[in-house]
């Protein structure tokens, strides 16, 4: 099982994170079109390759982002959401 | 004939311990530290199994688990593996796969039509349908090991987690020398060893180096003195998964190992040769005779032929040679080879044919090995000379001209597996960090290098575990100087066929040229068509040679067709250890032993069981949640809801939190109020439900399903991480209790428990209160879900039952019912409440589950709101509508509804109605057919159709009198 470093616990097993899916800018509601939103809403990038993720630590309950490189399936670094958001 | 010798040094066995057992009902005597291979071969036993296909006569091969002919029935244990079971006192051991007992097995006769089996058969067989039944029911008597016995009691086997900083595959020379050294480094090492005692090949050749004992005692020793090493024996490392995450089976438990890195010092598996009949009993691989030779004290025959094409064979020769053991001829595959071992075999006068092979093993009237005829070498690969054949008299043919190093493990960790032409084998390469490969698996031969590679692996591992370097390092082999120990192509041609590349599946080198020439020309298309590789041994003896037939074939190298993949498992681990021991987490509510006390029968919701109904002596299912249902409607009902999730939030933004995650609005919500919330995904799906409270200024408390609970907290800390707001969750779900007390006289019953105010006046409907309820701290919400007034009172958990126990006896005097899941869900049906993800599902929008009563889409932003602005635009696909069943018969939920012949609309949830004196329904009806009087048919399970009315909701008390006032109070 892979070993995934919890920027606010450390190194536990893969099997203790939940997966929520790739970080993404939400288009702005009020200007998108129709078909813009359709396309943040149901569309996903399922080219491999680095990918900032977001990953929670379901004990602690702790949200946080991890690169991925999803070619090699190799966590290349985790840190809190905070860092990349505001 | 095989037979046991006088004592070795080192043997295994305890002669001080006779142990008898049976074979095939014949008695038969061992020792204590036999196996059941070595016991049977000591009884000079040579036919032990018969094959998968043409139940061909078998015997040991490699004793060493590495092959499938060893395979046995013990009482209900299927798929005993010989080589690695130890024999116990009065076992009673059976062959598999024969018809009448192993020697006079009828199915033998299909030996005879093989060429009418041809590769690819069960494909080309089974590929008309007509005939496929037929087939099936033939082949699965003829085909397959053990009798699975379905009555077999269950065992439970544990399951462990282990940690350690090294941990070691494989306890041979390098694997005991890698131990030591990480030990010596200050790690604390885990040692493997799929044999039952330490040592590995380190033996073999003891008879060229005597000094080979001696270093093996030491290190032996030396690793059961060290208290860093734990040493795990009969145990294979099963499956490698990542970061260095390792199944471990032992003989009784499964264990999961992290380790933060691992040697490999997995050996190397002789290859068989192979030539007409290479599967006769009396022909086994020459480590395979080293082994039982120096752990059992066996000699494998009275005049044995040895085929060699390299000095482990050799010294193999030399092995038997010291004891005793005549050696008829060294067959050497290869010319003007030079060694210390060749040498020394020729100091003794053994006839030594260099450039020779062998062509045909022949067997005597009980089917056991007699001669071999041996020839030249011929120009093309698989050649040889017929013209200038000899037959050597023998009863025992050991073939030692190659080996596959065993890097099944390192494949599976991610390394990637390239072949040496020039040394023939091959290697691991790209190791992923902190794996090293140690010994022959890295090719390295000579004993002492052996001893010397572990130990550098072992410093290496060591380091990588105690983080003082990168993990960078690969432990790759130091540059190997000696001559190939593999034989480019030990395969011999022959018009007869029955030269056997692979023994678990019967198949011949015509069988695998066959699949090429029909177009499997692949390796792992091959392996897919002719089942290469695919029995219980893997493709251990067998892989290696299929891609030199292979090759030969396409006229490619080796290297150039590549290996199958290797997946784990290493080797077939027994299902009662993969399956472990059930472990079914189920939440209960600290009412439990309350619902328990009551009789319930319970039910699954989500992880939880709650009470389905409580069941009453010589009352139906039916009659008792009709009674649970009544108790509500005219008197009191109590029921259990503290599966719901529940969920505080503080601070200054929680109420605009909610707003942005509910579909309602709730910072406009008075404090001491409550309002239903509706909770939407991006794409405005309906995900959940529950009731949103404010306590104060800065707090609230709301309820989730609960099936969501679980997932809606972790998306709403997301949603939190995310928006950065001034607020914060706590998940309060396992804290709190909580029980809704619901009927006409429930205010009463709860007002002598409580000194708050529940006056209409002082605590309206949808209102929400804190303070005592029977001497415990609850929060009290007035709501409406079964439709009468009620009150869901919410108490910290260790407050449940004394809080339960008081409500019912408060509400004796009207004769309260505690009420279950079930009569819940009539209850709210007859109101037209929705549950989510019964009525709807993972496309209903709020525009299709009529309600858009608790939505605002005037608000700023909330989660779903762009898309739903969408859906309203374009109208609802479907409509979820009440519906009256006409006729007297009930439909199901999900049964559908059909207009002109096509399908309409599905019912979600279905009720007889006692209070309505009617059955109702709510349906995902299309819209144009949803208005109120129009007629519907409903196709029930037998086809027939049932009639429905379109009827507006709510079914029951449509104004909500009931629950806001509390009417017949």
């Amino acid at each position: 099982m892979k070993l995934m470093n919890c920027p606010l616990n450390g190194p536990r097993p893969v099997l203790e994170f939940a997966f929520g899916g790739e970080l993404r800018a939400m288009p702005d509601p009020d200007r998108a079109s129709d078909a813009q939103w359709a396309d943040y809403v149901w569309n996903r990038n399922g080219a491999p390759g680095v990918k900032r993720e977001w990953w929670c630590h379901v004990p602690s309950g702790f949200w946080f982002i991890a690169e991925r490189d999803t070619l090699r399936d190799v966590v290349i670094a985790t840190y809190p959401c905070e860092a990349v958001l505001r | 004939m095989m037979r046991r010798l006088p004592p070795m040094a080192d043997e295994w066995i305890d002669r001080s311990r006779p142990l008898a057992f049976r074979f095939e009902a014949a008695a038969y005597q061992g020792f204590g530290g036999d196996t059941i291979s070595s016991a049977l071969a000591a009884a000079g036993v040579m036919t032990v199994g018969r094959s998968f296909k043409y139940h061909r006569r078998r015997g040991l091969l490699s004793a060493a688990n590495h092959d499938s002919n060893a395979i046995f029935q013990i009482g209900r244990r299927p798929t005993v593996r010989g080589d690695v079971t130890p024999l116990e006192p009065g076992l009673e051991v059976t062959a598999v796969n024969t018809f009448g007992g192993l020697e006079r097995d009828k199915a033998q006769l299909i030996d005879r039509l093989a060429p009418f089996l041809p590769v690819g058969f069960y494909y080309k067989a089974f590929h008309g349908k007509r005939l496929a039944a037929r087939w099936e029911r033939l082949f699965r008597r003829l085909t397959g090991l053990g009798r699975v016995d379905l009555a077999a009691p269950r065992e439970p086997t544990p399951k462990r987690y282990a940690f350690c900083h090294v941990l070691v595959i494989g306890g041979g020379p390098s694997g005991l020398s890698a131990a030591l050294a990480a030990a010596a480094a200050g790690a604390r090492v885990l040692l493997v060893e799929e044999s039952a005692q330490l040592g590995g090949s380190g033996l073999h050749g003891s008879a060229l180096d005597p000094a080979r004992a001696a270093t093996i005692r030491t290190l032996v020793a030396r690793v059961a003195a060290d208290k860093r090493i734990d040493v795990l024996c009969s145990t294979y490392a099963a499956g490698y998964y990542d970061d260095h995450w390792v199944a471990l089976a032992e003989p009784h438990r499964l264990s999961k190992v992290r380790a933060r890195a691992v040697v490999l010092a997995s050996g190397a598996i002789e290859q068989p040769t192979v030539f007409r009949n290479n599967d006769l009993p009396g022909i086994l691989l020459a480590s395979g005779a080293q082994r039982l030779l120096y752990r059992y004290a066996i000699a494998p025959g009275s005049r044995v032929c040895v085929v060699a094409a390299n000095d482990q064979a050799c010294e193999a020769a030399l092995d038997l040679l010291a004891q005793g053991v005549e050696v008829c001829a060294v067959i050497d595959l290869r010319r003007g080879a030079a060694g210390e071992a060749l040498a020394r075999l020729r100091g003794a006068k053994v006839v030594i044919l260099e450039g020779w092979a062998p062509y045909e093993a022949h067997a005597g009237a009980g089917g056991a090995l007699t001669a071999i005829t041996v020839a030249p070498l011929g120009a093309s690969p698989g050649a040889v000379v017929t013209a200038q054949a000899r037959r050597l008299q023998c009863d025992a043919v050991l073939l030692g001209t190659g080996w596959a190093p065993a890097l099944q493990l390192a494949a599976q960790a991610g390394a990637r597996i390239v072949f040496d032409e020039s040394l023939q084998r091959h290697r691991a390469t790209e190791l992923p960090p902190g794996l090293f490969v140690a010994g022959r698996a890295a090719g390295v031969g000579d004993f002492v290098a052996r001893v010397a590679h572990g130990s550098q692996a072992g410093v290496q591992a060591a380091a990588v575990a105690a983080g003082t370097v990168a993990a960078g390092v690969s432990g790759g082999a130091p540059g190997d100087v000696v001559p190939s120990s593999s034989h480019p192509f030990a395969i011999i041609d022959h018009p007869g066929g029955k030269n056997f590349v692979d023994f678990d599946e019967d198949l011949q080198v015509r069988d695998l040229e066959n699949a090429a020439q029909e177009g499997f020309d692949s390796v792992e298309l091959m392996k897919r068509y002719s089942t290469v590789g695919m029995g219980p041994s893997q493709g251990k003896h067998s892989n290696v040679n299929a891609v030199r037939v292979l090759a030969r074939k396409r006229g490619l190298s080796v290297g150039e067709l590549g290996l199958t993949t290797a997946r784990p498992m290493y080797h077939p681990v027994p299902l009662k250890l993969l399956a472990g021991r059930s472990f079914n987490a189920e939440r209960k509510t600290p009412l439990d032993s309350r619902h328990t006390a009551l009789g319930a029968v319970w039910m699954p919701a989500a992880n939880w069981r709650r009470p389905e109904y409580y069941p009453r002596p010589g009352v139906t299912r039916e009659q008792c949640i009709r009674e649970e249902v009544r108790a509500v409607r005219e008197r009191i009902g109590l029921i259990d809801v503290g599966t719901l999730g529940k969920i505080e939030i503080y601070g200054p933004e929680a109420g605009a939190f909610l707003d942005r995650v509910y579909a309602g609005r709730y910072s406009d919500l008075k404090v001491g109020m409550t309002r239903y919330g509706l909770m939407l995904d991006e794409s405005a799906t309906i995900i959940d439900d529950g009731v949103i409270a404010r306590l104060g200024e800065q707090r609230y408390y709301f309820t989730t399903t609960t099936s969501g609970s679980a997932t809606v907290f972790r998306e709403l800390l997301r949603w939190n991480a995310l928006w950065g707001l001034q607020c914060a969750l706590v998940n309060v779900t396992g804290h709190r209790a909580a029980v809704n007390i619901a009927g006409p006289k429930s205010r009463a019953a709860l007002q002598t428990l409580t000194n708050i105010d529940l006056s209409d006046a002082a605590f309206p409907y949808l209102a929400v209160r804190e303070g005592q309820v029977a001497g415990v701290a609850a929060r009290l919400m007035r709501v409406g879900f079964v439709g009468e007034i009620g009150y869901e009172v919410h108490v910290p958990w260790a407050g449940a039952a004394r809080l339960w126990d008081a409500l019912i006896e408060a509400g004796r005097r009207d004769e309260l019912r505690a009420f279950g899941v079930e009569a819940q869900r009539v209850l709210r049906l007859e109101k037209g409440h929705l549950i989510v993800s019964q009525d709807t599902d993972g496309l209903s929008n709020p525009v299709e589950a009529s309600s858009m009563w608790a939505v605002k889409m005037q608000k700023p932003y909330f989660v779903g709101q762009r898309s739903l602005r969408i859906l309203q635009a374009r109208g609802p696909r479907q409509l979820l509508t009440g519906l009256e069943i006409l006729d007297g018969r009930l439909p199901r939920e999900s049964h559908l509804i059909i207009e002109a012949g096509e399908i309409a609309g599905r019912l979600t949830s279905v009720a007889r109605s006692a209070a309505l004196g009617r059955n109702v329904a709510l349906a995902m009806l299309r819209p144009d057919l949803a208005t109120v009087g129009r007629e519907l048919s409903i196709r029930v399970d037998d086809g027939a159709m049932v009639r429905a009315k379109v009827v507006p909701t709510p079914f029951y008390d449509p104004a909500g009198e009931r629950q806001k006032s509390g009417v017949a109070a």
